[in-house]
């Protein structure tokens, strides 16, 4: 029995190492070799590029980067400079200021308007465009919770968001047991102020200069993201069973009720509230002011009243209220700072570069080459 | 502090669960791995699970494990409950979760709830799914063990029938053949073996190959087995991990006990080799098996690096804090001045309590600073870095087909931190291939010429096969698998079924290649030596008529010992392809009887000694061709042969021995050698004994068993009980085996008591450290002319010993015993007393050896050869290059230990030597501070010679022995190379002028002293001036304090590298452990974090691998934290303008994946690929290793530079879109754009500046960062109408970039933000010139020693 064991697991062939062994031997891994690929990648060596930063591999760069900037930030100071703006203030701080007495007596609940009018003139004519805008100063319409205060679905038309709006709105979510609607903190503190420009003729007069109010938004904010409950229609009984927001003197329904293209949610004085201003300053567009003809200037030189319905307080927070006229470039509005942040940076540059070519001849002509060939 | 250390390492035990690719969790620390486990009172009762007892054995049998295992820690039901339990005791989750949480608060909320849940579900995702995969790995793995089948005892079937492994139950009797494997731990009851032997081979379980002896359980044996009838009842200790020990016994009904060991375990996942059937009970199954409970998972230590890092994380806890409160008092400041502010929302809180409020908000808002996945970042680039150490086909050994493994997953980078190196000798700096070179008997010393120059030839010729032929080596491997398979198969074989002789002949040609290299085996003997035995075997008549009668009997006597001592006593396992031969064949036929035998011995017997037996037997003539007819293979007369003529002729017994060799290269050497010779090689080449091979534990024991056999004598097979030994007269004689006293590193020593096959006394042959044993040898008393004798041996021993150490090789004492049949009952009382008791079984085992070990009689001592592996002198030199210490700890001798160091070239001729030998405390004080003053003053002589020398300040007694120990030596003449060696005392006139250094060199004794809390200090500093230190006689225990002092009292990395299981200890305390995979089994590898193959791969490992890994590490960590420092400011910034409320200008989920998708790859290929110094430049120029670790990449002025840049950039990318956007309609979000756009190109470009190399995969990694932000903003815009909800996103991004304005501030920034960085790199880069080229053109100037020849002619 031994022997016949022995023949029968005897086998000449496993004799030249083909077979691999026993049973728990590791028979596959044993006829495979360990040894690592030789791979350029495995072995740490695939072709790289050795940036070698010295005085004379940068100093081109640093040249010319100099000589793009400055280019860049002249044009751009150039182009800043083009652009045409005015901008007055209207808070009534002051109690020589027309408006003094509106900012005084401000209650929200007046039903009265308080209006007032500014006189000012105008040096150079406004080509282009006009672009009227509203400017707050000291308005954190950044402020974490006012930025979250606000329901985007029930702007967005959702019916069910509308009757139940979102917690986010507190404490401007229901009021007298009404959902509201648009709900929050930053509906409720809509700019309500509404502003009219006249030109004073030479023969005094008043000439009314035709505001356009649509178009003032962005385009997806218009058609995507605001919407109207049930399409645009009969906005009244869309709105049923919600409340107008404390602050407001009217319905979201009648904020344009003579246009119900911009009434309702997609209103755009309202759609350009809603998009909340990075900083504690800015302004926000109001108001286009078209350009007529070609031969005549959008705004001529010369004196202008500004009325105002006062409607909007900013006095208890400090706040500052602004009418800013202004027309834009292709790089948007007036602001030299971009041109001359281009310009110095470009200088020194190029001032850098110079100073890297005294180094870079002084201290080593040794280190041309960038590439080390791996 | 301690709390985030607490934090860190809690998270590092977390994360090695998770990566425990083996089967126990939670990992163990290693240290208690092989410390004895306290287990009293608590022991386990195993019975036959169908014996006669079925009550008791299910009562008691219940507790204990079925054989199943489950490595796997989730079930279906239980992933995802466990698996979140297991994640969240991590810092980073926790951390994660309460950021989660606070964002619930509402006054807090900063984000919408689900935003902040983003890191953590991704995380635990991540994380979640690679743990179910790693389960489902292991669950496979499970079932397919689980399903393997074995046979077992089965009552109802009446035999053993299969079963799968799971099925096995303690108290199962499982029955195994040859070549399966154990699927329990199972006492062994019956082996096929008639005399209870088994073998099994421990691969599985600690890479040992050669064969381990397990014995059946004592008087098991002796009858027949049958399962039905064992009524045995097992009681052994508790299941533990300690491989190494096993203790228990057994009692029957009647309470008769059979103490159980070690020997009778079979333990799971071993491999039964050359046993034809065995039988055992199971008494561990399952986890708690030995080799299960010995599974743990890879090793974590905490880096250097990552500690240094927790000090910045902590910076970065406090900016975080200084700025929450920044924004708390501000925005309680800006809230008091407010009135009724339009936008004001909800009821007033007082300015105090906002404030509060929005701190925690700020904290979710900022929470990116404190880089808690950086934590992460850290564990991926090292696995990356791992990966690529791993591939290295420089660290790959072709011979043993094994690259470097990398146990410990994270301190890849303290590889570029390591100040001191400790290294072991052995197996280590050498090859561990030992080979028997000289000895000495009876003081006479037998240098052995003809052996050194073999060994000469060899290894040219080795460097030659070496060179050329790869593909054999890898495939003579690869047959050595089926080798082993084979001899298992023929073990059951007896030597006359083989009938085919060429059958034999493949056999042999295969395993000639597998076994132990040819080169320990082919021993070319010494001429006189044989000139000396051969007078055993001549007539009577000449050594009676010799002058020196009584004197030459002694010694003959004495040789015979020397040798059976070198036979017998060891552990080696003796098999043979052919047969097995620890089965000791049966059917033998003396070749003569043994009265003759007798007779003979009697001559020389020791016990007889002096005076000789007055009746030599009369030997008839025919005896002596008689004593040399070897089997069936005709006859020569050898011996006389070589007697007459050993100068010109070989020896041609030594083609007997040689003839088998095959091996490409080798197998010319010994024709040309002995031409004449040659042609009497096919008589010899089938002689029986050549097929007897030797496996040993350690390889000097089957060294020097080949020694005695090419001295004719063969240890021809061993048993439990009786070894057979062939003499040199041709016989074969049966040595009855009392006791082994195994070797353990205290006695350092082994001992074998036998029954005196001739004599019939009890003789005891001890084998041991000369150390200890010429401590241990006395003269016996008895006649004047024996004193003398004996007197004049030790003297002339000790000479040999020392010239044996200085050149290099290890020695080894040889002494015997006697014993008086009274003393050894006293003796064997107390041995078998400790042998079967349970408790304190170790002491009481060495306590009885020590009792049995003294008064030996000296019987001379061996020399071996250790050859030192390659390129180990280049290694060493590049490491001193590298400013790295290096110390040798080794147990060898002192002289032998300064030898390696010569000949590796730590040691130069010109270099001071400082010995240190002291006996007592007082000395060595004084002598430390001798030396310390001599250090410090010390001006080295270029001349290489004049180190001064000194006489002997030290107040230390002499030790014994050697006459020079005791007093420092200086200067090399004191160890010079031997006088074989060329003269390499005199100065290298002609190299440079080197660095000559002091070495000092301490032995164990005066280092038991030293490291006195007294005197470590002064040790320290002495050791701090020398160029390297060499610790020799230590035992492991010291090796792991020099290392631990050293690393703790001076505060740096140390790495400790070694091979053997004394080195386990110094390997575990270093900060980074190496083991090297050699031959000593794999203990420490099993203890390392790294395992190469050879020495010389340290080299690339520290100086390649270490630099790049650090500084790839260090730079990746400075760019992570630059990174959310520089994003994090952004937002800070901002909140100056939105009154400190916690608002941000960004969409939350760009803010959240910002950090996570957008910019997380670039610093994880930063850290992974970055090369800052091309690979040949790093092994060229070894100083740039040390020029990073004392430049630190990563030190507090590199982290707050980083910071600077990170507030400055910051700076610029908030305030140039703030300037360029203020008073305009700016959105919240539109302004944002600009600002993360920008911040992207900074990030992304700040890393182009800072990396060293960029190849197509950061510029791939670049694009899809950036194009996945942009991407992914863009979708945004068009497509969230609702989804963000307070964020408004929808259009800005599209109107921002149709807007030449946006990039033109986004240019306007990068460009900006990088300027300083970029001008200050090319200042730096400028002034300070590229180490490359600086180091091209200046010579070393460093450390090594000039190219003197080297030492020892056979060490090259």
């Amino acid at each position: 029995m031994i022997t016949a064991m022995m023949a029968s697991s005897y086998n000449a062939k496993e004799e030249d190492g083909h077979h691999s062994g026993a049973a728990g031997h590791g028979g596959a891994g044993a006829d495979k070799s360990r040894k690592p690929d030789n791979t350029a990648f495995k072995q740490q060596r695939l072709p790289a590029w050795q940036p070698i930063l010295t005085a004379g591999t940068v100093l081109p760069a640093f040249f010319v980067i100099g000589l793009i900037f400055i280019p860049i930030g002249i044009g751009l100071y150039v182009t800043s400079n083009n652009i045409k703006e005015f901008e007055i203030d209207y808070t009534g701080v002051d109690s020589k200021s027309e408006c003094y007495a509106c900012a005084r007596n401000f209650s929200w609940n007046s039903t009265t308007p308080c209006t007032c009018s500014m006189n000012f003139t105008l040096e150079q004519p406004f080509e282009s465009n006009v672009f009227m805008y509203y400017g707050l100063s000291n308005f954190y319409q950044n402020h974490r919770r006012y930025v979250k205060s606000r329901d985007d679905s029930q702007l967005n038309g959702d019916p069910t968001a509308l009757k139940d709006p979102s917690k986010e709105c507190e404490p401007y979510r229901t009021s007298e047991g009404l959902p509201i609607a648009p709900c929050g903190a930053i509906a409720n503190s809509l700019f309500n102020d509404t502003l009219e420009l006249h030109y004073v003729d030479s023969n005094g007069t008043k000439v009314e200069i035709p505001l356009v109010k649509k178009g003032i938004a962005w385009w997806t904010d218009k058609h995507v993201k605001f919407r109207n409950p049930n399409g645009n229609t009969n906005l009244t009984v869309a709105f049923q069973g919600t409340s107008k927001p404390v602050n407001w003197g009217k319905p979201v329904y009648e904020l344009d009720p003579l246009d119900p293209e911009n009434n309702g949610f997609i209103n755009e004085d309202f759609i350009v509230w809603m998009r909340t201003a990075a900083l504690p300053t800015f302004r926000k567009l109001y108001r286009i002011i078209q350009k007529k003809s070609s031969t005549t200037p959008t705004l001529p030189s010369g004196r202008y009243i500004l009325s105002i319905t006062y409607n909007y307080p900013v006095l208890s927070f400090d706040g500052r209220k602004r009418m800013i006229l202004s027309t834009i470039s292709w790089m948007g509005g007036k602001n030299p700072f971009l041109g001359i942040a281009y310009i110095t940076v470009g200088s020194i540059c190029f001032f850098l570069g110079v100073v890297l070519l005294i180094i870079h001849h002084k201290y080593d002509n040794r280190n041309t080459s960038a590439d080390i060939p791996n | 502090m301690e709390q985030l250390h607490w934090v860190r390492f809690r998270c590092q035990q977390l994360w090695a669960a998770n990566h425990t690719q083996g089967w126990y969790s939670p990992p163990r620390p290693v240290s208690d791995k092989y410390s004895p486990q306290r287990s009293a009172g608590k022991r386990r009762t195993v019975l036959a699970r169908w014996g006669p007892h079925q009550d008791e054995y299910h009562s008691i049998s219940k507790a204990y494990k079925g054989n199943a295992i489950r490595t796997t820690k989730y079930s279906l039901l239980t992933f995802i409950p466990m698996n979140l339990f297991q994640q969240f005791h991590r810092a980073a989750n926790l951390y994660f979760l309460f950021l989660a949480l606070l964002n619930w608060v509402p006054v807090v909320e900063a984000f919408q709830k689900e935003i902040t849940m983003i890191p953590l579900v991704l995380v635990l995702t991540v994380i979640a799914i690679k743990d179910a995969l790693e389960d489902y790995r292991r669950y496979v793995f499970d079932k397919k063990i689980n399903h393997n089948t074995t046979k077992v005892y089965c009552t109802k079937e009446r035999d053993y029938i299969d079963c799968c492994w799971k099925d096995v139950h303690v108290g199962d009797f499982v029955r195994l053949s040859c070549n399966e494997i154990i699927p329990a731990d199972m006492l062994l009851l019956h082996s096929s073996d008639p005399r209870g032997l088994c073998y099994i081979e421990t691969a599985n379980l600690d890479g040992e190959t050669n064969l381990k002896q397990r014995e059946v359980v004592s008087k098991m044996e002796e009858m027949e087995f049958v399962p039905e009838d064992f009524h045995w009842r097992i009681e052994c200790e508790n299941p533990n991990n300690n491989l190494c020990r096993f203790r228990g016994y057994m009692e029957n009904p009647s309470g008769a006990r059979v103490g159980l060991h070690n020997s009778n375990l079979l333990l799971r996942s071993c491999i039964i080799r050359n046993s034809e059937a065995v039988v055992g009970i199971v008494v561990y199954a399952g986890h708690e098996t030995k080799a299960m409970m010995n599974n743990s998972g890879p090793r974590y230590k905490r880096s250097l690096l990552e500690r240094q890092l927790n000090t910045d994380v902590l910076w970065c806890v406090l900016l975080l804090i200084v700025m929450c409160l920044t924004a708390a008092i501000g925005h309680g400041i800006w809230l008091k001045q407010l009135k009724n502010p339009i936008f004001e929302v909800g009821e007033e809180t007082s300015p105090a309590l906002a404030g509060f409020y929005v701190f925690w908000t700020m904290i979710i808002v900022l929470q990116v600073l404190i880089p808690i996945s950086l934590y992460v970042s850290i564990e991926i680039v090292k696995l990356g870095q791992i990966y690529f150490i791993h591939n290295d086909v420089d660290l790959y050994n072709e011979h043993t087909d094994s690259r470097i493994q990398c146990r410990a997953l994270n301190i890849t980078e303290d590889l570029g931190q390591v100040q001191y190196v400790f290294s072991d000798k052995t197996g280590t700096l050498t090859e561990n291939k030992m080979v028997f070179r000289r000895c000495s008997v009876y003081g006479v010393e037998y240098p052995h010429y003809d052996n050194g120059r073999r060994l000469e030839v060899y290894s040219a010729d080795k460097e030659e096969a070496g060179r050329c032929s790869l593909t054999p080596r890898s495939s003579s491997r690869r047959k050595s698998l089926s080798c082993r398979s084979l001899s298992c198969n023929h073990s059951s074989v007896s030597l006359n079924t083989l009938t085919a002789d060429s059958e034999e002949e493949e056999e042999l040609s295969c395993t000639s290649q597998c076994r132990p290299s040819a080169l320990a085996k082919e021993v070319v003997p010494d001429c006189e030596l044989v000139t000396k035995l051969s007078w055993l075997c001549a007539p009577d008549l000449n050594v009676a008529h010799s002058c020196a009668k009584a004197s030459s009997s002694l010694e003959l006597a004495f040789i015979t010992d020397f040798f059976l001592t070198l036979a017998i006593c060891n552990s080696v396992v003796v098999s043979s392809p052919a047969q097995s031969l620890n089965v000791l064949p049966q059917a033998q036929t003396p070749l003569r009887s043994l009265e003759e035998i007798k007779l003979m011995f009697q001559r020389f017997n020791l016990s007889a000694l002096p005076a000789l037996p007055t009746l030599p037997p009369p030997l008839k003539s025919s005896l002596a061709s008689k004593i040399f007819t070897q089997g069936k293979t005709g006859s020569f007369t050898v011996p006389k042969l070589a007697a007459e003529g050993c100068d010109q002729t070989p020896n041609p017994e030594h083609f007997s021995v040689n003839g088998v060799m095959d091996a490409p290269g080798e197998e010319e050497v010994p024709k040309l050698m002995f031409p004449e010779a040659a042609a009497s090689e096919d008589a010899g080449a089938v002689e029986p004994e050549d097929t007897v091979l030797y496996e040993a534990e350690s390889p000097d024991e089957a060294a020097l068993v080949y020694a005695s056999r090419a001295y004719h004598m063969t240890l021809k097979a061993r048993s439990a009980d009786s070894l057979q030994v062939e003499l040199p007269t041709g016989g074969t004689v049966q040595v009855p085996l009392l006791h082994v006293l195994p070797f353990d590193s205290n006695r350092k020593r082994m001992s074998v008591v036998v029954r005196h096959p001739l004599t019939g006394q009890v003789v005891v042959y001890t084998k041991g450290a000369d150390s200890v044993l010429m401590d241990l040898t006395r003269s016996p008393t008895g006649l004047q002319l024996a004193q003398n004798v004996y007197s004049h041996i030790r003297l002339q021993t000790q000479k040999h010993l020392d010239s044996y150490a200085r050149e290099g090789l290890r020695t080894l004492c040889i002494a015997t015993k006697t014993l008086e049949e009274e003393e050894y009952e006293v003796w064997l009382k107390t041995q078998l007393l400790a042998e079967s008791s349970i408790e304190n079984r170790e002491e009481l085992l060495l306590r009885s050896a020590q009792a049995l070990e003294t008064n030996l009689t000296l019987l001379g001592a061996t020399g071996i050869l250790d050859r030192l592996q390659e390129e180990v002198s280049e290694t060493i030199e590049a490491l001193q290059r590298a400013d790295v210490k290096v110390w040798i700890l080794t147990g060898d001798k002192q002289e032998t230990a300064i030898n390696i160091a010569f000949a590796c070239k730590l040691l130069c001729p010109s270099d001071q030597l400082l010995t240190a030998n002291c006996e007592d405390k007082e000395s060595c004080a004084v002598l430390v501070q001798d030396f310390l003053h001599r250090v410090t003053c010390y001006v080295p002589d270029d001349s290489g010679t004049g180190s001064p020398s000194t006489g002997s300040p030290s107040t230390g007694s002499p030790t014994t022995g050697s006459p020079s120990t005791g007093s420092p030596s200086t200067g090399p003449p004191s160890t010079g190379p031997p006088s074989t060696g060329p003269p390499s005392t005199g100065p290298p006139s002609t190299g440079p002028p080197s660095r000559a250094g002091s070495v000092l060199v301490i032995d164990g004794h005066t280092l038991d002293w030293a490291l006195q809390p007294e005197l470590q200090g002064d040790f320290l500093e002495l050791s701090k001036h020398c160029k390297a230190v060499i610790c020799c006689r230590s035992t492991p225990l010291q090796k792991s304090q020099v290392v631990r002092l050293v690393r703790d009292k001076l505060k740096v990395m140390t790495l400790a590298v070694g091979d053997g299981a004394n080195d386990v200890s110094m390997i575990q305390v270093a900060d980074v452990g190496v083991g090297i995979s050699g031959q000593e089994g794999m203990q420490a590898v099993m203890s390392s974090d790294f395992a190469i193959s050879r020495f010389k791969h340290l080299r690339k490992l520290l100086l390649v691998h270490g630099h790049w890994c650090y500084t790839r590490l260090a730079n990746m960590i400075l760019y992570f934290i630059y990174k959310n420092v520089m994003y994090v400011n952004l937002l800070f910034w901002y909140q100056f303008f939105c009154g400190f409320s916690g608002n941000v200008m960004t969409n939350a989920w760009v803010l959240i994946l910002f950090n996570l998708i957008f910019t997380s790859v670039p610093p994880l290929i930063y850290g992974v690929l970055d090369q800052d110094t091309p690979v040949d430049v790093l092994m060229a120029h070894p100083e740039f290793y040390q020029r990073t670790r004392t430049s630190k990449d990563y030190v507090s002025l590199m982290f707050w530079l980083n910071i600077l840049d990170a507030f400055y950039q910051s700076l610029v990318c908030f305030f140039i879109p703030y300037f360029a956007y203020r008073d305009s309609d700016i959105g919240e979000l539109s302004f944002g754009s600009p600002i993360n756009s920008s911040a992207l190109f900074i990030i992304l470009l700040h890393q182009v500046v800072e990396s060293h190399t960029l190849t197509w995969i950061h510029g791939l990694v670049f694009l899809l960062s950036a194009g996945s932000y942009f991407a992914f903003v863009l979708l945004l815009s068009v497509f969230c109408v609702t989804c963000s909800p307070p964020t408004n996103p929808l259009g800005v991004e599209t109107m921002q970039m149709s807007q030449p304005a946006f990039y033109l501030v986004c240019i306007l920034t990068t460009v900006t933000a990088l300027l300083p960085r970029l001008m200050f790199l090319a200042l730096k880069n400028s002034v300070t010139v590229r180490g490359a080229e600086q180091w091209s053109h200046s010579p070393s100037v460093r450390g090594s020693c000039p190219d003197v020849e080297p030492t020892g002619p056979v060490l090259s």
